[in-house]
C-alpha cells in the first residue's frame, strides 16, 4: 500500500479534487514512513510549486457548541456548489479524554448531493490538541488549497480561543446563537479578539436573534470597529441571510494582502510546531521567541511551514 | 351494592394487531382473517415509503416496497385496502406521521366514495412528529412545518371528522429507543404541550376543550409491570393537571386520559424467542390491571418480535391473549383494584415528581420542538446505560444473559424458519401498478389539485387539509403529495443524539480493548476510524447508535450521519473520511437489496474497506452476505457489544497486514 505523496501532490495542484481523501490519509499518519510521505506530498503543493500563494479562499469558522456552524455550512456549501465553486470542508470535533475516541458529527449536518465531486467533507479528532483545531488541520488544508476554490475550516465548538484557527484562514468568520451573552462579554472585556465577520444563527426564531445582532454590533462600534459585518441568518431551509453572509466574506477576502497574511501565518505555524515539539529551552537556544521570528523572516517566503520548521530545527541543532 | 364487584363487567379494550404487507390486496385479506378471528379494530402497518412520502417508483423506495407494511400510493389502493369493511362502523388506526394528512385525506376520499358519512368515521391518525425525530424515523419536513401540518389537522377534524383522533401522542416509541418511565412521560406530555399551544391560537375558545379531549395517547409497557402500570396513573394524573391548569378544561370527560397500547418489544429476545410469550402476557396485565388506567385499545407483539415478522399464525397467538385476558379471567368485573394501595400511591408520587421536573428542563429549553436535540441526547444515554446493565447481567434477561443453556426451540423448524419473508416481486407489481394508476387519470385534474396544495402549504394561515383532500379525491399519489410539500417547506435530518452520551465506566474488559485500539492505531499510522451507516429507509438507529457510541469508547474515531442514507451517500462518505471500516446496520429486512448495493458502490468509489453488517438478519440471508462479500455479520443475539468492537479491531488489524505488529 505505498503511497506516493509526490503524485498526490502533484494531482492536487492539477486541482483533481479526487486526490484529496488520499491525501488526506498521507497527512494524518503519524508514522515515519507516513510523515515523510506526507513532506513529499505538501513540497508539492508549496508556495514554491504553486508558483505563488494558492488562490483558494480559505475560511475559518468557529463559535460556541451548538451555534449552529455546520448547518450554516451546509446553507454555504449548497450556495457555493450552486455557483460552480468547489468546496472543500475540513470539520474538527473533539475527542474524548477518557477513551482517545471520537464521535464526528458535523458531517451528518452538512447536506450535499454524494455524486457531486466539487464537495469534499472530511471529519478529524481534535485529539489531546487545545485551541479548535486537530493536529493535521493546517497541512491539510494548504493541501486541499491547491485543489479547492474553497477550503473552510470548522473548528471544535470553543468559543473565545480562536486563535489557532485564524493561523489557517484568510477570513475567520465568528458564528454565535441568540441570546449568547458570553461572546458580547468575551468581545467587550478583550478576552475574544475581534472576528472578521460576526455570524448570528437561528434567526428563524425572531426577535432574539436581532436582538442579539443589534447588541454585538454595538459592541463592536463601541470597540472601534464599526465596519465589522454583522449578519443573522437562518440555515434551516429555507435559509435567509447566507447570500449577504458569502458577500460579506468576499469583500473581506478583496480587501486582504494574502501574500502577506499567509506568509505571517506560515512563520507562526512553523514556530508554533517547534515550540510544541521541542519546548521553551529549544526555543531559547534560538535566542528567543524574537530572533526566531527574525531568523524565519530571512528565509525563502516560498517555504511552506513544514519546510519553514525544519529550517528552525536544523538552526537548533547547529547552535546546540 | 357490593364495592368490591361492579355491577355489570366493563366492556374489554379495542383488540387490534399491527398489520400489513405488500400490496393492499394482500392485506385486506388478512384483514378480514383477523377481524374473524374476534379482532374488534384495525391497526394499519404501513411500508417505509408510504410513511416517508415516496411512491413505489422512487429512487429511495428501492428494496422498501411492501416490506414492513403495506404500500398505498394513492386512492385506489386505499379503496382495495379497505374493501368489504364498514367503514362507519370500524374503529382504524393508522400508523402514519410525516404523511398522516395524505393518508386521513385518502380515508375520507374513500368513505365518500363508499357513501359513509365523515361524521361517523372512527379512528387513529398517529400524527405525533416529535418522536419521529427522537425515535421512530419517519419524519419528511422539517420541525415547524410539521408542527403546523398536525395544527391543521387537529384543527380540521374537530368539526369535520369529530370522532376522529387526529393525533395519538406517544411515549410507546421513546421507551424503545431506551426511555425511563420518567422520560416517557415527561418527553409525550411535552410534545402534547407543543402541540396543544400551537392549536390553541387557531380554533375558537369554546372549541379547545373539545381539541384538548380528542388527543390521545399511544403508550408503551415494559416488562417492570408493576411500576409500568403506575407510569399510567400518573400519566393520568399530569394530563388532568395539565388540561385544567395550563389550558382551563374542566368537563371531566375531556380531561380524561384515553390511551392505546402496544406492549414492550425492546426486551423481546432471539435467543430462546418462546420466552417472549411470557413477557407479552405480563406486561399486557400491566395496561389492564387496574380500571382506573386501563388501555382502551391494545395490541400485543408476536413471540418471534426479534427474528423477523410475524406471522398471520403468530399474531393470532398473540390476539388469543387479549382475549383470553378479557373473557376467559375476572379481569373486566371489579373496580379498580389498586385503590387504596400504598405502594401504587408512592410509585405514582414518584412518577409524577420525577416527571414534572424533567418537563421543567425541556420547558427551559423552549419547548419540545426547541428540545429535540437535548430530548434525544437524553435517550441515547439512558439506552446506553440499559444495555451496559444487561451486558455486565446486572439486569438480567432470561434466555440471553441468565440461564442460557436450551433445548432446540421447535417455533424455529420448518421451511419458513418462523418468520414471514415478503415476496421481492411485490416491489415490481407495485411500481407498474402507480405507472399504470398515473397514466390512467385525469392528469389536468390532478396537476391542478397539487398546484392548490402547493398554493395552500406556501400560506401559514390556510389550512392544508381541504387542498390535501382534494388532491386525494383527484387521485393524486402519495410521493407527489409530498413531493409538492417537501418543495414548499424543503427537508431535515434529525439529530443523532450519539455525542452526548457519557463515557461508558472503566472497566477491565473496556480497558483492554482501548489497549488494543491504540496498538492497531499506532501500527495503521492513524487512530482507527470506522464508519457507521443505515442505508435506505430504515429508521431503527437504536443498534447503530450503540455501536458508534461504543467504538468512540473503545477509542476509535467514528463517523455517524443518522439514519436514513442512500448507498452513495454511505460509499461517498467512506472514501471521503478515510475510514478503516465500515459498518452497516439494516433492520427493516431491506438488507438483501441494499447490502449488496452499498458493496457495490464502495467498489466503484475505490473504497477497499471491509463491511460488517448487523442487525436482523435471518440465517439464510447472513450466509448470502458473506458471500457477497460482507466480512461479519451481526444480530441481537449478540448483545456483548464490547466483543463485538474486539472483533472488528481484529478484522481490522488482519485487513492492513498489521496484525502480527500489533500483537
Ligand atoms: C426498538 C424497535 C423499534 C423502535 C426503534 C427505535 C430506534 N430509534 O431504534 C421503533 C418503535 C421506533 C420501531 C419502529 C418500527 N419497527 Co421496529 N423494532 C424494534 C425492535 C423491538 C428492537 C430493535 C432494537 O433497537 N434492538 C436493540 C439494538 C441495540 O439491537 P440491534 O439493533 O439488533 O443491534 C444489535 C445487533 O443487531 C448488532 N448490530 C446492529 N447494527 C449494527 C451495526 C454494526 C456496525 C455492528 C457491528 C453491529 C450491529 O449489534 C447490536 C448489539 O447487540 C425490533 C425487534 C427486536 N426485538 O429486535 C423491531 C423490528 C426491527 N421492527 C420492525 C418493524 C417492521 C418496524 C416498523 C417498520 C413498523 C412499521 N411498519 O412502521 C417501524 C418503523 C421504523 C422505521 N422508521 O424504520 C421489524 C422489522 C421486520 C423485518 N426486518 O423483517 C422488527 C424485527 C419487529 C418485527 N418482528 O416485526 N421499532
Ligand atoms: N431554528 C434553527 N435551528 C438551527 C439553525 N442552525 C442550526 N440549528 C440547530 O442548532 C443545532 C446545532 O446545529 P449545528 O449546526 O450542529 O451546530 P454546530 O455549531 O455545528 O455544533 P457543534 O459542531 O456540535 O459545535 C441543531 O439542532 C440545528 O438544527 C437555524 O438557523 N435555525
Ligand atoms: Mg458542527
Amino acid at each position: 500500500m505505498a503511497v506516493d505523496g509526490a503524485t498526490l501532490g502533484r494531482r492536487l495542484r492539477e486541482r483533481d479534487t479526487a486526490a484529496a481523501p488520499a491525501a488526506l490519509n498521507l497527512i494524518e499518519d503519524r508514522s515515519p514512513a507516513g510523515r515523510e510521505q506526507a513532506a513529499a506530498l505538501l513540497g508539492e503543493v508549496s508556495p514554491g510549486a504553486l508558483g505563488g500563494e494558492a488562490p483558494a479562499h480559505l475560511i475559518g469558522v468557529t463559535g460556541p457548541p451548538g451555534a449552529g456552524k455546520s448547518s450554516l455550512l451546509s446553507a454555504l456549501v449548497d450556495l457555493w456548489r450552486g455557483r460552480d465553486r468547489t468546496v472543500a470542508v475540513l470539520a474538527v470535533d473533539p475527542s474524548s479524554k477518557r477513551s482517545g475516541g471520537s464521535l464526528l458529527g458535523d458531517r451528518a449536518r452538512i447536506d450535499h448531493d454524494p455524486a457531486d465531486d466539487g464537495i469534499l467533507i472530511r471529519s478529524t479528532a481534535a485529539g489531546t490538541r487545545l485551541g479548535g483545531l486537530a493536529p493535521p488541520t493546517r497541512e491539510a488544508t494548504q493541501a486541499l488549497a491547491a485543489a479547492f476554490d474553497l477550503v473552510v475550516v470548522e473548528t471544535v465548538g470553543v468559543g473565545q480561543s480562536e486563535t489557532d484557527v485564524e493561523d489557517v484562514s484568510d477570513t475567520v468568520a465568528v458564528v454565535v446563537q441568540p441570546g449568547s451573552g458570553d461572546t458580547l462579554q468575551f468581545l467587550k472585556a478583550g478576552i475574544m479578539e475581534v472576528p472578521d465577520v460576526l455570524v448570528v444563527t437561528k434567526a428563524d426564531q425572531g426577535g432574539t436573534a436581532l436582538r442579539a445582532r443589534r447588541d454585538l454590533a454595538g459592541a463592536l462600534g463601541a470597540l472601534g470597529c464599526p465596519e465589522t459585518p454583522v449578519l443573522a441568518v437562518s440555515s434551516l431551509p429555507p435559509p435567509t441571510g447566507v447570500e449577504e453572509l458569502v458577500e460579506a466574506l468576499e469583500a473581506h477576502r478583496s480587501r486582504l494582502d494574502v501574500r502577506a497574511v499567509r506568509l505571517r501565518a506560515r512563520r507562526m505555524a512553523a514556530l508554533a510546531d517547534f515550540t510544541a515539539e521541542h519546548g521553551e529551552r529549544a526555543l531559547r537556544a534560538l535566542g528567543g521567541r524574537r530572533a526566531a521570528e527574525a531568523y524565519l523572516a530571512d528565509q525563502d517566503p516560498t517555504l511552506d511551514a513544514s519546510a519553514l520548521g525544519g529550517r528552525l530545527e536544523q538552526r537548533a541543532r547547529s547552535s546546540a | 351494592m357490593s364495592e368490591h364487584r361492579l355491577p355489570e363487567p366493563d366492556r374489554p379494550w379495542v383488540m387490534r394487531t399491527y398489520a400489513g404487507h405488500s400490496s393492499a390486496r394482500e392485506s385486506n385479506e388478512l384483514y378480514r382473517r383477523n377481524l374473524e378471528k374476534g379482532q374488534t379494530g384495525l391497526s394499519v402497518a404501513f411500508d417505509l415509503p408510504t410513511q416517508t412520502g415516496y411512491d413505489p417508483d422512487h429512487e429511495l423506495a428501492r428494496g422498501e416496497v411492501g416490506k414492513v407494511g403495506v404500500s398505498i400510493a394513492h386512492k385506489g389502493d386505499m379503496q382495495t385496502l379497505l374493501g368489504g369493511i364498514p367503514l362507519d362502523q370500524m374503529n382504524t388506526s393508522m400508523t402514519i406521521n410525516a404523511t398522516a394528512a395524505w393518508l386521513l385525506g385518502l380515508y375520507m376520499a374513500v368513505a365518500e366514495e363508499n357513501g359513509v358519512d365523515p361524521g361517523r368515521l372512527q379512528g387513529t391518525t398517529q400524527n405525533d412528529i416529535i418522536k419521529e425525530f427522537l425515535s421512530r424515523g419517519t419524519y419528511a419536513f422539517p420541525p415547524a412545518p410539521s408542527m403546523r401540518l398536525i395544527r391543521d389537522m387537529i384543527a380540521f377534524t374537530v368539526d369535520a371528522v369529530p370522532k376522529w383522533n387526529p393525533i395519538n401522542v406517544c411515549s410507546y416509541h421513546l421507551q424503545e429507543a431506551g426511555a425511563t418511565p420518567v422520560q416517557e412521560i415527561a418527553y409525550s406530555l411535552s410534545t402534547a404541550q407543543a402541540v396543544l399551544d400551537e392549536v390553541r391560537s387557531r380554533v375558537p375558545e369554546d372549541t379547545f376543550p373539545r381539541v384538548f379531549g380528542r388527543i390521545s395517547f399511544f403508550v408503551n409497557a415494559g416488562i417492570r409491570f408493576v411500576e409500568e402500570h403506575a407510569k399510567l396513573r400518573a400519566l393520568g394524573e399530569l394530563w388532568e393537571q395539565l388540561g385544567r391548569e395550563r389550558y382551563g378544561v374542566e368537563d371531566p370527560r375531556y380531561l380524561r386520559l384515553r390511551y392505546g397500547v402496544q406492549v414492550n418489544s425492546l426486551g423481546l429476545t432471539e435467543s430462546q424467542p418462546e420466552n417472549n410469550v411470557i413477557r407479552i402476557v405480563l406486561e399486557a396485565l400491566a395496561v389492564t390491571l387496574g380500571r382506573n388506567a386501563r388501555a382502551r385499545a391494545i395490541q400485543l407483539p408476536a413471540w418471534n418480535e426479534a427474528l423477523g415478522l410475524p406471522r398471520p399464525w403468530d399474531q393470532q397467538w398473540s390476539l388469543r391473549i387479549q382475549q383470553i385476558l378479557a373473557y376467559e379471567t375476572d379481569l373486566l368485573e371489579y373496580p379498580d383494584i389498586f385503590e387504596g394501595s400504598k405502594v401504587m400511591k408512592g410509585l405514582v408520587e414518584e412518577l409524577v415528581e420525577g416527571a414534572r421536573a424533567e418537563m421543567a428542563v425541556v420547558a427551559e429549553h423552549g419547548g419540545a420542538v426547541e428540545a429535540v436535540d437535548y430530548m434525544k441526547t437524553q435517550l441515547v444515554e439512558s439506552h446506553r446505560a440499559r444495555i451496559a446493565a444487561i451486558e455486565s447481567g446486572e439486569q438480567k434477561v432470561i434466555g440471553q444473559n441468565a440461564f442460557t443453556s436450551t433445548e432446540p426451540s421447535p417455533l424455529r423448524e420448518g421451511e419458513d424458519a418462523g418468520i414471514m419473508t415478503v415476496d421481492p416481486g411485490v416491489e415490481r407489481a407495485q411500481i407498474e401498478a402507480v405507472e399504470t394508476w398515473r397514466s390512467e387519470r385525469d392528469a389536468a385534474a390532478v396537476a391542478a389539485a397539487l398546484e392548490e396544495l402547493t398554493t395552500a402549504a406556501r400560506d401559514d394561515s390556510v389550512n392544508v387539509m381541504p387542498a390535501t383532500l382534494a388532491a386525494a379525491r383527484a387521485g393524486a399519489t402519495t410521493g407527489e403529495w409530498a413531493a409538492a410539500l417537501r418543495e414548499v417547506f424543503g427537508e431535515y435530518r434529525a439529530p443523532t443524539g450519539v455525542s452526548g452520551a457519557a463515557a461508558a465506566p472503566d472497566g477491565a474488559a473496556l480497558a483492554e480493548l482501548r489497549e488494543k485500539v491504540e496498538r492497531v492505531s499506532t501500527a495503521l499510522g492513524r487512530r482507527i476510524k470506522i464508519l457507521v451507516g443505515k442505508p435506505g429507509l430504515d429508521g431503527h438507529s437504536n443498534g447503530a447508535e450503540q455501536i458508534a457510541v461504543r467504538a468512540r469508547d473503545a477509542g476509535m474515531d467514528v463517523v455517524y450521519e443518522g439514519i436514513r442514507l442512500s448507498p452513495a451517500r454511505i460509499a461517498q462518505a467512506a472514501v471521503q473520511e478515510g475510514v478503516h471500516v465500515v459498518g452497516l446496520s439494516i433492520l427493516s429486512g431491506s438488507h438483501r437489496e441494499l447490502i449488496p448495493t452499498v458493496l457495490h458502490q464502495l467498489d466503484e468509489a475505490g473504497a477497499n474497506v471491509p463491511v460488517v453488517v448487523g442487525g436482523i438478519i435471518p440465517p439464510a440471508d447472513e450466509i448470502a452476505l458473506l458471500e457477497a462479500g460482507v466480512a461479519r455479520v451481526y444480530t441481537p443475539k449478540d448483545f456483548e457489544i464490547s466483543r463485538i468492537m474486539g472483533d472488528v479491531v481484529d478484522l481490522v488489524a488482519d485487513r492492513y497486514g498489521v496484525a502480527a505488529e500489533a500483537a
